[in-house]
């Protein structure tokens, strides 16, 4: 790591400016939201391995299923993996509802064990971390909002501005070619990254600490209206394990740019804060 | 830089992430085993039980819902029948000769019959119950409430939880139980349920009587109930931890 750094900033005397990108406590919320994002996922494929269909609504009805997982035994006696999402029906054999567990070993299981917490089944296991680590999420992203919002980071960094918005065309030209702003540019977030990082700290991060919620029947009890937000206990699972779906995605784009625009410059600056400004052409 | 050292180093770092995300999960299931590890991440329990006592009023009710809302098929869950000679004898007979004992710290030690019981104030209530599983399931229960069972049969200062003991053994060896400390048993939706969807409670469903501990997961909803013991500490039944499930390491406190 010394070695490396040492390379990018002998690197970046030659070309560039310095500057201190990320706060303190943006960098440490950051990375303690990768511990905690990293454990809620694998926890809580675990805790979905429990009973592995989704409804709509309040009740599990088997026959209203928006999605399943399954093993099933084909007519010439061989056993398939099989997913479905509404009436569709996919083979998905060695990924989800049948694969090979950490023996070797064909089990009929929702998601595999390469990607639960604990690897082999334990619902009990699974939620202790679980609910371990969601506490940590929402303590770690209660004081990441405090922050954004007294030091202001939220409305200078995040919020976009009025000349951002109008030239948002050009910019997602720009980034399907996998052209990043240079010169003063890069020394802010360009609009579609203040979208990205908004939407999921407003919308998808609160909305599935919520929906996670909904799923308690005392926290029912307290707050009825929650509930109803989410049309039912049922329909609150789905919401969460779409809201999980949503931030993969969103970790699967946001790891896509950092390797494609800058790999060390962008680790470092998220390690020491400092980011080197390529200069404009 | 050369073609091959490129090579290499991409080698290298694809050789260290397999071993890194290997190394990982490994320590992530030993962590998961680690006895002072688990008290950890244990500890996030008693955090989620203040709170939500806290943001919970002794009165909060679980939803209540309407006739049209009932499950068309309730999944029984668990041990689904008795073995046990005793028990099986009672079952044509309409639990005619049950009783259940109410004992431990109170002050009049009571013996009810399901006829006695069924003659005590009641409450019917149409609730969701919730699986830790994950799936949920709405259901019409009626049952004698708790708070004036209790009153009547006077629980002595000491007394901090009620035990539930069962007739079922959900493992070689191990009788199913629960318990519930005083904040629950006193709740107003607390109730032994003896009918469920109109009909008298069902073996499967856990007759002739079953907790409804309704802001909790369907666990501590104990089932084929003999025995209610109100005691000072947990510590002594079963492996101490307050149940079947809190004794295989599921939360004692269940509201989450």
């Amino acid at each position: 790591m010394d070695a490396l750094s040492m390379d990018a900033r002998s690197k970046s005397a030659e070309a560039g400016e310095i500057v201190y990108r990320h706060a303190l406590p943006v960098r440490l919320t950051h990375w303690i939201n990768v511990l905690c994002l990293a454990i809620l996922l694998m926890s809580g494929l675990q805790i979905f391995n429990a009973h592995t269909s989704l409804y709509l609504g309040n009740r599990s009805d088997p026959q209203h299923e928006v999605l399943s997982m399954r093993a099933v035994q084909k007519p010439d006696g061989r056993y398939a993996g099989q997913t479905t999402i509404g009436n569709v029906t996919f083979d998905t054999t060695g990924v989800l509802g049948l694969s090979k567990g950490a023996s070797g070993r064909w089990e009929a299981v929702g998601f595999p064990s390469w990607i639960t917490l604990p690897s082999y089944r334990d619902l009990a296991t699974g939620r202790r971390w679980h609910f371990f680590f969601a506490w940590l999420f929402v303590l770690n992203g209660f004081a990441y909002l405090i922050y954004a919002l007294v030091s202001g980071h939220l409305r200078r960094d995040l919020a976009p501005t009025g000349r951002q918005l109008k030239n948002i065309g050009h910019d997602i030209v720009e980034h399907l070619k996998l052209k990043f702003p240079k010169g003063e540019d890069a020394k802010r977030y360009n609009v579609l990254q203040k979208l990205a990082y908004l939407a999921v700290i407003l919308v998808l991060l609160p909305l599935v600490v919520l929906s996670g919620m909904t799923m308690s029947p005392a926290l029912d009890a307290a707050f009825p209206f929650l509930v109803d937000f989410f049309g039912g206990r049922q329909s609150a699972r789905t919401v969460h394990f779409l809201c999980a779906t949503g931030i993969v995605l969103f970790v699967l784009v946001h790891v896509v740019m950092v390797l494609v625009s800058g790999v060390w410059n962008n680790m470092r600056s998220m390690i020491t804060g400092r980011y080197r400004i390529e200069p404009a052409e | 830089m050369g073609f091959n050292s490129k090579l290499s180093r991409r080698g290298f770092l694809t050789r260290i992430s397999a071993a890194g995300s290997a190394l990982l999960l490994g320590g992530c299931d030993q962590l998961s085993q680690s006895p002072a590890f688990r008290d950890i991440l244990s500890k996030a329990e008693g955090v989620t039980q203040r709170v939500q006592r806290f943001v919970l009023s002794q009165k909060s009710l679980a939803r209540e819902f309407s006739e049209n809302d009932l499950s068309a098929h309730f999944k029984a869950n668990g041990s689904l029948n008795v073995d046990d000679p005793t028990y099986q004898a009672q079952v044509p007979l309409g639990f005619a000769n049950w009783r259940l004992k109410i004992d431990g710290l109170v002050a009049r030690p009571t013996e009810l019959s399901l006829d006695e019981l069924r003659r005590l104030p009641s409450r019917t209530q149409i609730t969701r119950h919730d699986c830790v599983e994950g799936w949920s399931a709405i259901g019409k229960w009626k049952g004698a409430q708790m708070t004036p069972l209790l009153q009547s049969v006077g629980l002595k200062p000491e007394a901090r939880y009620l035990v539930f003991h069962c007739a079922d053994m959900l493992a070689p060896g191990a009788r199913y139980y629960e318990s519930i400390d005083l904040i629950d048993a006193f709740h107003p939706q607390t109730i032994l349920a003896y009918d469920m969807n109109d009909a008298a409670l069902s073996v499967p469903h856990g007759a002739p009587i079953r907790l409804r501990v309704e802001r909790q997961l369907g666990y501590k909803h104990a089932k084929y109930v003999m025995r209610i013991e109100a005691v000072s500490s947990l510590a002594s039944i079963g492996a101490g931890k307050g149940g079947f499930w809190e004794d295989r390491g599921y939360e004692w406190y269940a509201g989450i």
